[in-house]
């Protein structure tokens, strides 16, 4: 079989280079393997290929993203979400809730239309808005980029989700709308179209998390 | 035309399916109760429920409310005895008024979901209403007040 997913956590050295090269060799030869059975289905999993450089490289890219405003924002260490480009705790002073979509009359979708309202100060808009739900809080706030790469993949911290789910999630209709953020907010530091590249490279290179 | 259900009654308006629910509702449907405050969505005035969630109407484009159940504060109740309207006279709690029927429509929600709600509860549930006048101490006695009566059952729940 290809190379696990779950050794994730270990910090980069120049010694799993040479891991990464022999992960690389067992993967062709296992793909090899698999293609001369006939009667073996193809490998569903996304292939991994170690490279602890290329991963952490990635991931700092990627952090850059999930710290801005935009993801941050609705990853908060409290169950107040934040507001605006300096992220302070949002008007009104919502709660998450159990679900992640608020409390009693102040529920998420209460102000939060489908799509953006129009004009400055008004509430961005997606039809699924809500927080990380209280039993899976997925906080980003004051997460250092080691902590947040471990935490990211960690299923029990994550909502279940596989490498397969992850990849996946980066085209999320609540991630996009990060790069569609209602006028006057910043949009993250990467487009999406690179923040989704290096999000894949960071999690199909071992998802290694850097040593900071 | 777009087709509106407000407080049990079907409503064919001639409206754009941009415009605010507010305007649909005080305007072509002719119910004023509901009031505009700031228009986007941060003073909690133009409260009216829509499928029974106290939406903002000011920033709800009617084409998200046709076809849905829409609540103002002159269907909260057929006499006017809904029990936080029995409280909110009682305790008097109105000084201008003018955000009240937001407030109500707010409050109905939490006492829906919670019949026996603690200070803290009320706070949270009523955090997206202001009052200029600042009658937050009365309206959270007449929310106690309120719950009260649901529980007893002596009026209309």
């Amino acid at each position: 079989m290809i190379n696990r997913f779950s050794k994730f956590t270990k910090e980069h050295t120049g010694a799993l280079r040479m891991t990464a090269v022999m992960g690389t060799i067992l993967s062709l030869v296992t793909l090899m393997a698999f293609t001369l059975h006939h009667d073996v289905k193809p490998v569903a999993a996304p292939i991994v290929v170690k490279d602890s450089v290329a991963s952490v490289a990635a991931f700092k890219k990627v952090y850059s993203v999930l710290m801005s405003p935009r993801c941050m924002n609705c990853h908060p260490s409290g169950d107040i979400p934040l507001q605006g480009d300096d992220s302070h705790l949002h008007t009104m002073s919502p709660r998450r809730g159990v679900d992640g979509k608020g409390v009693y009359a102040m529920k998420c979708t209460n102000c939060h239309q489908p799509t953006n309202t129009a004009g400055k100060h008004t509430p961005p808009g997606n039809p699924n808005w809500h927080l990380p739900p209280a039993n899976m809080k997925m906080i980003f706030q004051g997460r250092s980029a080691n902590q947040l790469a471990k935490q990211l993949v960690d299923r029990k911290q994550n909502g279940n989700k596989d490498l397969k789910k992850l990849l996946e999630h980066a085209d999320d209709g609540l991630v996009l709308s990060g790069w569609n953020p209602g006028e006057g907010r910043t949009l993250p530091p990467l487009s999406h179209a690179e923040f989704k590249k290096q999000w894949i490279i960071w999690l199909k290179t071992g998802a290694y998390a850097p040593a900071k | 035309m777009i087709s509106l259900n407000v407080n049990d009654q079907n409503f064919d308006i001639d409206a754009d399916p941009d415009m605010p629910l507010l305007w649909a509702i005080r305007d072509l449907v002719g119910l004023t109760g509901t009031k505009y405050g700031c228009g986007v969505a941060q003073c909690g005035a133009c409260v009216v429920h829509l499928n029974g969630e106290a939406v903002r109407s000011c920033i709800t484009k009617v084409s998200r409310a046709q076809g849905q159940k829409i609540r103002t504060i002159e269907g909260l109740s057929q006499n006017n005895d809904h029990p936080l309207q029995l409280a909110w006279n009682e305790v008097n709690v109105p000084q201008c008024g003018y955000c009240h029927s937001g407030q109500l429509m707010s409050a109905a929600v939490l006492l829906r979901e919670n019949p026996n709600p603690s200070d803290a509860d009320i706070d949270q549930a009523m955090a997206g209403n202001i009052c200029r006048c600042g009658t937050y101490l009365r309206i959270r006695k007449a929310i106690h007040l309120a719950a009260e009566l649901q529980k007893k059952g002596e009026t209309r729940g």
